[in-house]
């Protein structure tokens, strides 16, 4: 069924994302002057930053003075082992405390110290305290604050429950966008002079994962089939500690804060395990240890009955949790029948974030394509091979406000070209052709991708399991040329799962083909085939499309400067 | 428990339907189960087409808001197992329907815009001081994750629809009111836009609201009261303007 009437719409600054840092650029934008078109795959409001629980690090040092910028850029370069851009990471460091004041002041309402400062919890690898909350809810206040700045500002339109199809280039510039609103079934052109990829990341490409139903990395893969780079494809986040059971909340995020405020890990036997993996952090160490620390006593027989480990928060006291950790409560008591005050969690490792992503300029946040910038989850640099808790939030402010001001500023200087309209009636008939009631289910295709992927390049890889991954992924790619649903275009979730799809394939072999050629473990990239750190593998992998070819590439970025290489230990290898 | 469920599903598609009706589906029953789970198994086995709006499936967006046996509720949230072997799941009936289990919530975007916004008071030193008490009266609104549920539940918008905002922009005036830096009062606003005045304290919101928000005794209730300290009590009215709002 095609339609092919469409709708168009011109635009200074598109921002594809209406998560944390699309709408933190959103806000930059419209206090520059541009004018701006936001478009969400889902409602306003709903996207997946309400589920970010902990908070967001900022080295304010009001609850432990002795924290600067300083030791936020030591701890995220270390644990992000050494791989993150230092020059982006010296940004988040160095800003994220005005980012911070800057949210309170547009009304959002932080946890507080007894001396009437901004409470600030301990999260895991992170030297100081230094985690600004709300209760675990940190994501919905931040998202809602923005969200509230927006709608009451003009010279800016809300476009939600639209799906973007496909980056529009003429003479190597993106000249806008064409998407699909899934609540008309209708077609929308925007002609755009700059454009924003804030569209999150994809944790959906596993079966057990801690991200909403949004996060299949549709805008990296818009930004990949545009002709940009992609960087650190294999560095997929784990987080350690998801809820096991009941099976429909599998892999639902069980906070860090659990940990920060006190939260113990135990084994089946009773053994508070993490004092043999990491006797100076315990509970409190990096992700990938944690994650990994997990793993190891499930896979050596020591786990619960459904797969997971005991989390104990129980002899903090009912008053206690019910102020630091009320959505957690709820959520056990009202999924499991667990009450947390009273009885362990049981928990397990799941899929939670992409330090992977669009590689973008370190001043700019542009990415290697005219006209296309790129930032928040979407993008890479920051969070190296293992991103700290609190640090995606920072990211998203920090580098919201950056490519907010970038990307309007060079609207300013763009013209706005009108996407020829013979494009426009080829994308338009492309995804009408995925209505076809006889084509594959576009369901049992993505189950079968992130099974695969679930089994094969989970926390612990090997070669012999990543090469079977790649193989299936190639092969589903041979069926996604049959695949189809019936109905028509209009609200049609098996047809959004279509285009999904093709952007889940995509990242899928991506991040396999990142994870074959490393061959180290580094961060949440764990080889038991190659399982230490290998110093020649320093350096970052980069995918870029050739027309339908994809190479790779690998990029370090330029050498430290003194001031900064003095804070930081210098890396050691075994 | 149940090996099977039979699930009867409201369809409509403004494409080829007058109107909608309901459509049954056998689903087999897992432990834990919730409806928003038996709702993705017929779109994933049985009917790809059927619209549903969901995100995170975990109770912290408020996508996923239906009438399940009548009741609004978040299908996310509501065990299979609570509800006996025969469910029915239809959209929210306050808003217009886009089709199948899909409403039309942008009526509320409209609401939110016209709400005086958070507006601090002049002059303060920065950073900020704040006290944890001060925050904690309005955390508890803040809780809100726009399911909407309130608003398709309460009887003024059913059936009256227009003037009144809907208890979710009460608990959001709230929010903003009990915001200890906040300088505007929001009264003036809530009583000759908001038509507050039409909510008449039956509680309904309260009782579906998935975030358990005292909806009607904390906001709509002291909302309700300020307004009349503003509109008709004139020794209050000269104690706000020395004192500042609500006289803190």
């Amino acid at each position: 069924m095609t339609n092919e009437n469409y709708k168009s719409i011109d635009t200074d600054l598109l921002i594809i994302g209406a998560g944390g840092s699309g709408l933190r650029a959103a806000v930059e934008a419209i206090n520059s002057g541009v004018s701006v078109t936001i478009l969400s795959k889902s409602l306003l409001g709903k996207a997946h930053t309400v589920m970010a629980e902990g908070g967001i690090a900022a080295s304010l040092g009001d609850v432990d003075p002795e924290d600067n910028w300083k030791v936020h850029f030591k701890d995220t370069m270390v644990e992000g082992v050494y791989i993150s851009d230092w020059r982006l990471v010296e940004k988040l460091a160095k800003e994220a405390p005005d980012r911070v004041y800057e949210l309170e002041r547009m009304g959002a309402l932080f946890d507080r110290t007894p001396e009437k400062k901004i409470m600030q919890r301990a999260f895991g690898a992170h030297t100081y305290r230094r985690l600004c909350h709300v209760g675990d809810k940190t994501g919905l206040e931040l998202l809602r604050t923005l969200e509230d700045k927006i709608l009451h500002s003009s010279n800016v339109k809300i476009m939600d429950e639209v799906f973007v199809t496909k980056l529009i280039k003429k003479n190597d510039k993106v000249i806008g966008a064409v998407g699909l609103d899934m609540k008309t079934g209708e077609f929308i052109a925007i002609n755009s002079k700059s454009t924003i990829i804030a569209g999150g990341g994809c944790g959906r490409i596993y079966e057990v994962t801690s991200n909403s139903w949004e996060s299949t990395g549709d805008g990296i893969a818009l930004a990949f089939d545009a002709g940009a780079e992609l960087m650190d494809m294999e560095m997929m986040q784990f987080h350690p500690t998801g809820m096991v059971w009941p099976p429909g909340v599998r892999g639902l995020l069980v906070t860090e804060g659990v940990r920060g405020e006190g939260g113990l890990l135990y084994n089946t036997k009773g053994e508070r395990f993490m004092l043999r993996y990491s006797p100076q952090k315990k509970e409190l160490d990096a992700r990938d240890v944690v994650a990994r620390a997990i793993y190891n006593e499930i896979q050596e027989g020591r786990g619960t009955e459904h797969g997971g480990v005991l989390l104990d928060i129980s002899y903090k006291g009912k008053d206690f949790i019910m102020k630091k950790l009320p959505g957690m409560y709820m959520q056990f008591k009202e999924f499991a029948g667990v009450d947390i005050t009273k009885e362990k969690m049981e928990v397990g490792p799941t899929t939670h974030y992409f330090m992977g992503g669009i590689k973008v300029d370190t001043e700019t946040n542009s990415t290697n394509v005219k006209g296309l910038f790129a930032v928040g989850e979407a993008a890479a640099g920051v969070h190296g091979a293992n991103r700290l808790g609190g640090n995606s939030l920072a990211d998203l402010l920090v580098f919201g406000k950056y490519v907010g001001i970038n990307a309007s500023a060079y609207a300013k200087t763009a013209n706005l070209e009108k996407i020829p309209e013979a494009e426009i009636k080829d994308e338009i008939k492309r995804v009408s052709e995925f209505i076809n009631p006889n084509g594959i289910n576009p369901y049992s295709l993505t189950e079968k991708l992130r099974k695969t992927m679930s089994e094969n390049v989970g926390i612990v890889r090997n070669e012999q399991n990543m090469q079977k991954a790649l193989s299936v992924i190639l092969d589903i790619k041979k069926e996604y040329k049959n695949i189809g649903v019936g109905g028509n275009l209009q609200y049609n979730p098996g047809l959004l799962q279509c285009l999904e799809l093709h952007s889940m394939l995509e990242i899928s072999e991506l991040l396999v083909r990142g994870a074959i050629m490393r061959k180290e473990s580094r961060g949440a990239h764990y080889r038991s085939d190659y399982p230490k750190k290998d110093k020649k593998w320093l350096k970052n992998i980069v995918f870029k499309k050739n027309e339908d070819k994809v190479e790779s590439s690998t990029f370090l970025p330029p050498e430290m400067p003194p001031y900064l290489k003095e804070i930081l230990p210098e890396e050691t290898y075994e | 428990m149940n090996k099977e469920v039979k699930m009867n599903v409201y369809r409509f598609d403004p494409n080829k339907d007058k109107e909608g009706k309901f459509q049954e589906f056998t689903v087999p029953v897992k432990e834990g189960m919730v409806v928003l789970d038996a709702v993705h198994y017929i779109e994933n086995n049985m009917d790809p087409t059927l619209g549903v709006r969901w995100n995170c499936k975990a109770a912290r967006c408020g996508s996923c808001a239906a009438e399940i046996n009548g009741k609004p509720s978040l299908m996310c949230k509501t065990r299979v197992d609570s509800l006996g072997d025969k469910i029915h799941v239809a959209p929210m009936k306050a808003f217009p329907i886009v089709k199948d289990l899909v409403t039309d919530v942008s009526r509320n975007w409209e609401i939110a815009r016209k709400i005086p916004e958070f507006t601090p008071k002049k002059g303060l030193k920065e950073p900020w001081q704040i006290a944890e008490i001060d925050v904690s009266r309005s955390r508890e609104f803040r809780n809100c994750i726009e399911c909407f549920l309130c608003q398709d539940v309460c009887h003024v918008i059913r059936e009256h629809d227009k003037d009144y905002i809907g208890p979710r922009f009460m608990v959001k005036a709230a929010s903003l009111d009990t915001h200890p830096l906040d300088s505007i009062n929001r009264s003036k606003f809530l009583h000759e836009e908001g038509g507050a005045g039409y909510c008449n304290i039956t509680k309904c919101c309260q009782s579906v609201c998935p975030e358990h928000i005292a909806i009607t005794d904390n906001a709509i209730i002291p909302e309700k009261e300020s307004i009349v300290d503003s509109y008709y009590d004139p020794v209050t009215m000269l104690f706000k303007k020395i004192r500042g709002k609500h006289g803190q």
